[in-house]
């Protein structure tokens, strides 16, 4: 241990205060909005901002390496590849926060509480009435990152190898772990096509979606002769999450207009009855819009 | 020469390997092979013979060691061999022997389809017992020892489909369990006292700690008294023994003559410089030796089985060997040349034995024989050849041993002399009766022929040349070998730089031994005579006095191993199984079943969920915190 | 001020953290707040190398920041191949861990 220097000092500056106590609570926020947020996603972000407001604790405690690092590793690159997960797991599977495990969240409470209290008493404990600061440490070796370098390649350089065996290790294990081995051989296309129409089932391609309509959008079913959508059309993911826009209500309108008109046109006066379904004119506003 | 100690042990060795694992395409030439192995075993045993006799009486011995058993620090276990006039003895007559007895196998055994497998462990009775004998160490001997249990288990049950030979086995071997208990617990006290296992260290050093460790040596001879009672089925551990006829005949030749029964006797003679120096051990010695003596004579007296009578009068000359080599340095050489003499006429009675079975469907039962001595001349004359040498009919072979002996036991001196030479010589008498009851029953008298169970009647008839020519061997021995040791005390003065041997002070002279002996003699054969010579023999066997009944029944040595051990031992296991039942499996039980209360409450936790195992790794992460927190402000 | 003020802010921030993964089913967001708890500590870190007037501190945080991005690419390479093949980034389905 490193004598504490001589102009060891109690209290911080009086913007460092100001900054910790808002920070702080915002952090306090973000780690629980991560903890409770019904969504990875959002908890994902929460602890984001988090991260960054350590990031800023770092650097007003003279650890600026360390500061700039937290932001480019931690927040650039670790919680991208969280989100990059999120994305890849499922960005809809919103979680329940009902306990399944009986007793879980009692325990959780007591050792949690109890572990926090002891924590806080153990520093409370601690006599922490002075502080050395960095600012000697930094300057010895003329700056942060030149005192770090310094210490990284000669007191803790045995760690450091080992921590690049690590890397490499992590590195071959995650691709070990996520690559998969194919099994068997590939199907051709003619298998393929070959097995459709042995087992009867929609030998011909898929429909492409907008067919029929004038929209083009994925998102937007083909219709079929009788003016229905066909589901297939569509992708199954977009099915699953229901955002898929029917506009067959659209082209079923606009040949009732077509009708209209040309009913006027031709004097007649007795009225149609309106064709196509009121439940599926949920984007009658948007044909609307078409139409003008 | 050193290299064919280890080449006369190899020798059966290699035979019973080829034998046993060589499969059926060795089942015509088996026979062959394991006989002219045993042939060739004796044959180094005799070259090695005849160079022993060509070097000085002093420095007859051969060693030779193999290579290092166990060498772990502070034990060392050798292999290696140490031929000297006692082993040479033994070498002999085991190969010897053993090669006749294989020889009538040849013959005894043609019908039967496993011979090959009956010569592998003839063979490998051989081995063992040769190793038991030339092993330098008791280590090692403890290995042939174990060795001649085994292949003595595989003979005697070798008629496995017959229950009662399955059986006999399991007796044999669990009975010298008893006594391996022994030798092995000796050994253990050997290498604690002394350091090591080998003759040359362990025997000179026991002389000199005789005073120092009296107690010591005196537990390592009560031990090895043990193990020789196993082996030589002296009491108490003599019950195995007339169930071991279960096996083949040869078999029994080879385990009465040759080879097992006599392990104890060499023990306990290669042991003489312990009990030497422990003379309670060496008084146990005698008193088992001369309690087996009269056990197996009385035993022997009441059998109708051949076979069993003869497996009695085993004991009995076993229990005059075993006597003898406890009276120390005066009877050493003596048991070591009854036991000679007396392979010799109880192979030649075994073999004759079974010769006449086989003239007779494999009848042992001896009230339905009768009259055989015209139809199985050569069988009589050796039998009879051999009958005569083992009561002791002045000349013969067992008439020189078996009076040394009682000479020697009336030389101890004192009141204990008295005993042991009265009791020598009341067996000497019994001997001459059961004997004399064995062979007019045989071979006088009229035939009391009975048809077998599948109503073939008996056509007696001699043996094949196989079996003869060893039995007139043997013979010769049983006439020749007593007188041929005992002109210029030739075996005294043969085996004498081993065992020692010192004369004694008899209180009665030579010639009235030989005189009291011959008038016991004469009195068990006249008394034989009036009963079964005189009158016929009832074809069925008489209730008989207390006594005959007694005896028929073995003494009541199995009821007493019965109520005694097997009962006691139930009773024990019984309250054990109670015990473990009630008291170690409650504690176990009710343990595991707490285990897996305990555990199935605790498995809740464990529900897969990563959220709950997240809370207690933060529970007791708070828990370390306020620990750490707790210490500091402490 | 004093900047121990910074130290209960990190240890709140590590405990609403802590808390997140405690009750938060999504694997992406139990994930941020990992990042959360781990940022808390930075925070701490940077705020000691200011009260003992040293870069050590400072240096350690750099470490945690090359743990965490390490950390992260493995972290969401599992959670995709996860969802790849249960369909679902949720914690609790993924609770084959048990007897």
């Amino acid at each position: 241990m490193m004598p504490l220097a001589a102009a060891a000092a109690s209290q911080t500056s009086t913007g460092e205060a100001v900054q910790f106590w808002i920070l702080g609570t915002v952090a306090v926020l973000g780690a629980l909005g991560t903890v409770l947020m019904k969504k990875s996603i959002h908890s994902a972000l929460s602890l984001a901002g988090t991260m960054i407001i350590l990031a800023v604790f770092y650097l007003a405690q003279g650890a600026y390496f360390l500061g700039v690092v937290q932001i480019v590793v931690y927040t650039g690159a670790i919680m991208m590849l969280f989100l990059f997960v999120v994305m890849l797991v499922g960005i809809t599977a919103a979680d329940s926060l009902k306990e399944t495990l009986k007793g879980q969240r009692i325990m959780a409470a007591v050792c949690g509480f109890g572990f926090g209290i002891l924590l806080i008493a153990g520093i409370a404990n601690a006599s922490l009435d002075t502080f050395a600061g960095t600012g000697a440490a930094n300057a010895a070796d003329g700056g942060n990152v030149q005192g770090l370098a310094h210490l990284l390649f000669t007191k803790y350089v045995w760690a450091f190898e080992i921590t690049g065996a690590l890397l490499i290790t992590a590195a071959v294990g995650a691709m070990v772990l996520t690559h998969r081995e194919r099994t068997e051989e590939r199907r051709t296309q003619r298998e393929l096509s070959e097995t459709r129409v042995r087992e009867g089932r929609q030998v011909t391609p898929l429909p492409a979606p907008g067919t029929y309509a004038r929209h083009n959008a994925v998102d937007i079913p083909a219709l079929l002769p009788d003016g229905t959508i066909s589901e297939l059309s569509v992708s199954s993911t977009l099915r699953e999450r229901g955002q898929v826009r029917d506009v067959s209500g659209d082209a079923m309108r606009r040949l009732a207009e077509l009708e209209q008109s040309s009913d006027r046109w031709l004097g007649r006066d007795e009225p149609r009855p309106a064709v196509g379904s009121a439940g599926r004119a949920e984007n009658n506003d948007r044909a609307e819009e078409g139409a003008k | 020469m050193e290299t064919l100690i280890g080449l006369l042990v190899a020798a059966p060795l290699l035979g019973a390997g080829v034998l046993l694992t060589g499969g059926k395409r060795l089942d015509r030439v088996g026979h062959w092979i394991g006989t002219l192995l045993a042939l060739l075993s004796f044959v180094f045993g005799a070259v090695l013979f005849t160079n022993m006799l060509g070097k000085d009486a002093d420095a007859r011995t051969l060693n030779s060691h193999l290579f290092t058993w166990v060498p772990v620090d502070g034990f060392q276990a050798d292999v290696g061999f140490q031929l000297d006039q006692l082993s040479m003895t033994f070498v002999l007559l085991i190969t010897g022997v053993g090669t006749l007895i294989h020889i009538y196998s040849i013959g005894y055994m043609a019908h039967d389809e496993r011979r090959r497998r009956f010569f592998g462990y003839l063979n490998l009775f051989l081995a063992a017992m040769l190793l038991l004998v030339v092993a330098d160490n008791y280590f090692l001997l403890y290995a042939g020892w174990e060795g001649v249990g085994l292949a003595s288990y595989l003979l005697i049950g070798f008629w496995q489909h017959k229950p009662s030979a399955a059986t006999a086995a399991k007796k044999a071997f669990i009975v010298n369990r008893v006594g391996d208990i022994g030798l092995s617990v000796a050994i253990m006290l050997m290498f604690t006292t002394f350091g090591s296992f080998a003759f040359n260290q362990v025997l000179p050093q026991a002389q000199q700690a005789s005073t120092t460790q009296h107690a010591t040596i005196t537990g390592i001879g009560f031990m090895l008294l043990l193990a020789a009672c196993g082996k030589s089925a002296q009491v108490p551990l003599q019950s195995w023994l007339g169930d071991a006829m279960e096996g083949p005949t040869p078999v029994s030749a080879l385990i009465h003559a040759a080879t097992m029964v006599t392990a104890g006797v060499y023990l306990i003679t290669r042991s003489g410089a312990i009990f030497n120096a422990a003379p309670d051990a060496q008084t146990a010695v005698v008193t088992v030796g001369a309690v087996t003596l009269l056990f197996g004579a009385i035993v022997g007296c009441a059998k109708d089985d051949i076979k069993k009578a003869l497996a009695g009068s085993t004991m009995s000359q076993i229990g005059y060997m075993i006597m003898a080599a406890g009276l120390g340095p005066i009877g050493y050489v003596f048991a070591i040349m009854h036991l000679v003499t007396h392979g010799f006429f109880k192979a030649g009675l075994f073999l004759g034995a079974g010769s006449v079975m086989h003239g007779m469907n494999d009848e042992v039962d001896m009230r339905r024989y009768g009259g055989l001595r015209k139809y199985m001349p050569v069988t009589f004359v050796t039998f009879g050849l051999g009958y005569l040498a083992i009561i002791g009919f002045p000349g013969l072979s067992g008439f020189f041993s078996k009076d040394k002996i009682i000479e020697a036991a009336f030389a101890k001196g004192g009141t204990e002399g008295w005993i042991l030479g009265g009791a020598a010589l009341l067996g000497a008498a019994i001997t001459a009766f059961y004997m004399t009851r064995v062979m007019l029953m045989t071979f006088f008298g009229e035939k009391r022929w009975q048809p077998d169970a599948e109503g073939h009647e008996p056509h007696p008839h001699e043996s094949p040349s196989s079996m003869t020519i060893p039995m007139i061997i043997l013979a010769f021995g049983s006439v020749f070998a007593g007188a041929f040791f005992s002109i210029n005390d030739r075996f005294l003065k043969w085996l004498e730089p081993v065992t020692g041997h010192s004369e004694g002070d008899s209180p009665v002279s030579a010639g009235t031994v030989t005189g009291a002996t011959m008038v016991c003699l004469v009195v068990g054969v006249g008394i034989a005579w009036l009963i079964y010579g005189r009158r016929p023999v009832p074809a069925v066997a008489p209730r008989g006095s207390l006594a005959t009944r007694a005896a028929r029944r073995d003494l009541y040595q199995d009821d007493f191993n019965h109520v005694v051990l097997v009962r006691g031992g139930e009773h024990l296991t019984r309250s054990l199984v109670y015990l473990d039942h009630s008291l170690v499996d409650g504690v176990v039980n009710g343990t595991a079943a707490s285990v897996g209360g305990l555990s199935g409450r605790l498995r809740k936790l464990q529900n897969g969920y990563v959220r709950s195992y997240a809370v207690s790794m933060l529970g007791g992460t708070a828990v370390l915190v306020a620990a750490t927190l707790l210490m500091r402000a402490v | 001020m004093n900047p121990a003020n910074y130290l209960y802010l990190s240890a709140l921030l590590f405990t609403i953290g802590a808390a997140g993964v405690l009750i938060r089913r999504n694997a992406i967001v139990v994930f941020m707040c990992v990042e959360l708890m781990l940022n808390a500590c930075n925070l701490a870190f940077v705020t000691f190398s200011r009260l003992h007037g040293n870069l050590d501190g400072q240096v350690i945080a750099f470490f945690t920041m090359v743990v965490a991005a390490a950390e992260v690419v493995v972290g969401l390479a599992i959670i995709v191949s996860i969802f790849r093949s249960r369909h679902s980034a949720s914690v609790d389905d993924a609770n084959l861990m048990k007897l």
